[in-house]
């Protein structure tokens, strides 16, 4: 008997969640592939290259940068988090590994993320509640991996009121908890 | 206590691992005359400063690189932090 396999969010339903509480909105987005390159040792010029030449940006420490096809998250030295969209680059490692050839180790990261996206205009002070990642000081682009509720997750401005929260989504209902809780008591 | 990191700027202790004495890097050549002494020394011996000392501190909560950081054990004063993998290449650990 035909059994068709079901993808769930994250959180575990069929659509993804969207809480807004008072002026914050939170919401789960299953909707981003995602894929962590590292430049082998003695190759790193290449990987710039080939990066640039594939639209593929590589934004220096502390930063992330969004170019057409493609976003990328600095992770540590000559490492990166690189982000298409799920509809197109559902096997983004694949495509990526011809791009790189031995120049660089790619390695599948899509489903071991929940990504949350927050918006909202009083990001900073939410984020104070959450993490030492100081988005007072932290403008647009800045991303950093940093610990919220014992999690640890990267956080990525995107824009002054969009953030971005890639955390480890066996524990994604533990991060949720930790965003929403700390959205209640700004509301 | 904050640590500047070289490349993501200050940041707080909570996101490090404390390692130890950076004499770590220099592990000893377990192929060479007289290792067993010199793994000894290595394993269990270690300088016990009140004053200015180099330890390996790891990143872990952050890009997770590992730095030395020369802090003062008597007053926690951090005079500089470079990345791990600089000094050791520095001091011809790696290639």
């Amino acid at each position: 008997m035909a059994n068709a396999l079901k993808p769930l969010t994250p959180l575990g339903h069929d659509a993804p969640q969207s809480d807004t509480i008072g002026a914050i909105t939170i919401t789960e987005n299953p909707n981003t592939a995602l894929a962590s390159l590292a430049a082998r040792l003695g190759r790193e010029a290449e990987v710039a290259s080939l990066a640039a030449a594939a639209g593929i940006p590589l934004p220096g420490p502390g930063q992330s940068e969004a170019a057409a096809t493609y976003g990328a998250i600095w992770l540590g030295p000559q490492q990166w988090m690189v982000e298409a969209a799920f509809a197109t680059h559902e096997d983004i490692s694949a495509i990526l590994k011809p791009i790189f050839g031995e120049a660089a180790s790619i390695t599948e990261q899509t489903d071991a993320w929940v990504r949350f996206d927050v918006t909202s205009t009083t990001l900073p002070a939410l984020f104070e509640r959450l993490c030492s990642f100081d988005l007072h000081k932290a403008g647009a682009g800045a991303a950093t991996r940093t610990v919220i509720d014992h999690l640890g997750c990267y956080v990525i401005r995107r824009t002054d009121t969009r953030v971005t929260i890639l955390g480890p989504r066996s524990s994604a209902h533990s991060l949720h908890h930790a965003l929403t809780t700390a959205a209640k008591a700004l509301s | 206590m904050i640590i500047n990191h070289p490349l993501l700027g200050p940041r707080d202790s909570q996101e490090f691992i404390y390692l130890g004495d950076a004499a770590l890097i220099h592990r000893p050549d377990g192929m060479a005359e007289g290792a067993l002494e010199r793994f000894v020394d290595y394993t269990y011996l270690r300088d016990n400063p009140a004053g200015s000392h180099r330890e390996l501190w790891y990143h872990e909560q952050g890009d997770r690189s590992w730095l030395v950081v020369t802090r003062d054990t008597t007053t926690h004063e951090i005079t500089a932090v470079e990345m791990a993998r600089d000094v050791a290449r520095a001091e011809g650990r790696s290639k």
